[in-house]
């Protein structure tokens, strides 16, 4: 791939450093009035999602990364692959279970997704910030029982469990907020 | 604040002189890039300091001189860098560059009249100052020493640097910030091969009669006791050439015009130049550059 010179480097770009794909988090132009450039660079190491420090010779070059962010449908998972498809040229891509990671408790077939790929390959995945799911298993709320706090457990199409008030019944379909896990409201289905 | 310093040299009787921002000749600092102009006959370049002008004056008999200068310095882009700044820039015929830290401490303290204007101001060496920040002798450690000591603080660069390159990366990355972290530092005497235009005084090791104010992890000024041997001049900037063709970097007309003065005679003196734009920046506490221009280099 291409190289980018410091002279390029701004929140975002996506480098190669020690191997692995990187984003630029941050980046600051170091310099005296009588000396030597520096470009002092945050990172986020987009395998391992760690972030890290890094400074730069002024004029020197790095390595692109060929890290692309792009918006799939997901089509099925067979248990051991995801399957996503771009939704213009019908290309389809498969992630492995480390990949999909979280995300898997809350694809449903034919949600649209953010995936970032990596040398063409699917790095990581994003579902959307809210998804709509059908209960498929949860205990009849009991009237006036406000022993466990006033909700319950209920287990979603997608294996994944929210908790849930009371008044909900299997077969429901639920709001969620995929960044935490929350039960956001009902949806008329 | 521009009010300010002209009162405080009125006082002095510092004459205040304008220069022109356009030449013929450039600087050879390899650090520093110049912009170019094309002009009828010959391109020309914006200066990145008055120096060169303002030493012509000195030689021509002017006196004690300051200048509030537009510079220009390509490249150069960041939180406490724009392209196009201000200095403020004086000479003091008969100073050493201890006295005009004394100078520059007055100018502060007439500048800014906030709590910080009264914080203890420190003076420490090149030397001490590494040795307290950076656990090191810049005098003699090793660049195996001066990656240690990055190392230790968690700056890591795959760079490659000289002796003098890590020692510019510990003092920006390490000795700078932590020497003003919270106030106000002179560093003064500085290693002979970063004298740039200020005398060098013999010792073991020589140093360059050079200092730099800093103001809580910002570079705020930069002073020589001023060299006035046109040989030395002329040797430095020949370096500085050399430098530029190995590098492959653009090669620059000398100032002949500045060498001539020199010959001619420049009288003892001390000059120093401070940032204006990082000046309003801390009297103002903003953090950012832009906060302390009408029009910022993505917006002129």
């Amino acid at each position: 791939m291409a190289n980018y010179s410091t002279s390029e480097f701004k929140s975002g770009l996506k480098i190669m450093l020690d191997g692995d794909p990187h984003a630029i988090v941050e980046n600051e132009f170091v310099k005296p009035g009588k000396g030597q450039a520096f470009s002092r660079v945050r990172l986020r190491n987009l395998k391992t999602n760690r972030v890290l420090d890094r400074t730069f010779k002024s004029g020197d070059s790095v390595e692109a990364a060929d890290v692309v962010d792009t918006e799939m449908q997901y089509l099925y998972t067979d248990g051991e692959f995801w399957h996503f498809m771009m939704p213009d040229t019908f290309e389809q891509h498969a992630a492995s279970k480390a990949v999909v990671g979280d995300a898997r408790l809350w694809l449903k077939e034919q949600d649209s997704c953010q995936i970032t790929l990596y040398n063409g390959a699917p790095l990581s995945i994003s579902p959307q910030n809210f998804v709509e799911l059908r209960i498929v298993m949860t205990d009849p709320g009991v009237r006036g029982d406000t022993a466990s706090g006033g909700t319950k457990p209920a287990t979603l199409e997608t294996g994944a469990v929210v908790k849930v008030p009371l008044f909900i019944e299997e077969g429901e379909v639920l709001k969620i907020d995929t960044r935490t896990g929350d039960y956001v409201s009902r949806v008329k289905a | 604040m521009l009010a300010r310093i002209r009162a405080f040299f009125a006082a002095r009787d510092v004459m205040e002189v304008e220069t022109p921002v356009l030449s013929l000749a450039a600087v050879t600092d390899p650090q520093l890039a110049s912009l170019t102009v094309p002009a009828p006959g010959h391109d020309r370049y914006l200066r990145t300091s008055p120096e060169f002008a303002m030493k012509r004056l000195l030689a021509a008999g002017c006196g004690d001189i300051y200048e509030i200068a537009k510079v220009f310095r390509a490249d150069e882009a960041g939180r406490y860098h724009n392209p196009e700044f201000s200095l403020v820039e004086w000479y003091r015929l008969g100073f050493d560059h201890h006295a005009l830290m004394d100078e520059v401490e007055a100018l502060l303290g007439h500048a800014l009249d906030n709590i910080r204007a009264v914080t203890p101001v420190r003076r420490l060496t090149y030397r001490d100052a590494f040795a307290g920040y950076a656990g090191l002798d810049s005098a003699t450690a090793s660049i195996a020493a001066c990656r240690d000591s990055l190392t230790a603080r968690g700056i890591e660069t795959d760079a490659e640097l000289d002796r003098r390159g890590w020692l510019e990366l510990l003092m920006s990355h390490v000795v700078v910030p932590e020497c003003s972290r919270d106030g106000i530092t002179f560093i003064y005497d500085f290693p002979e091969d970063q004298a740039a235009l200020a005398t060098v005084r013999l010792g073991a090791p020589p140093v360059a009669s050079r200092f730099e104010l800093l103001a809580y992890g910002v570079e705020l000024a930069n002073g020589f006791h001023e060299l006035t041997d046109s040989y030395e001049q002329r040797a430095r900037f020949e370096r500085e050439l050399a430098w530029r063709r190995r590098a492959g970097a653009p090669l620059v007309p000398l100032d002949e015009n500045l060498l001539a003065a020199l010959a001619h005679g420049l009288p003892a003196c001390a000059g120093v130049a401070m940032g204006l734009d990082r000046l309003v920046m801390l009297a103002a506490g903003h953090d950012h550059i832009a906060q302390a221009m009408a029009f910022p280099w993505d917006t002129a």
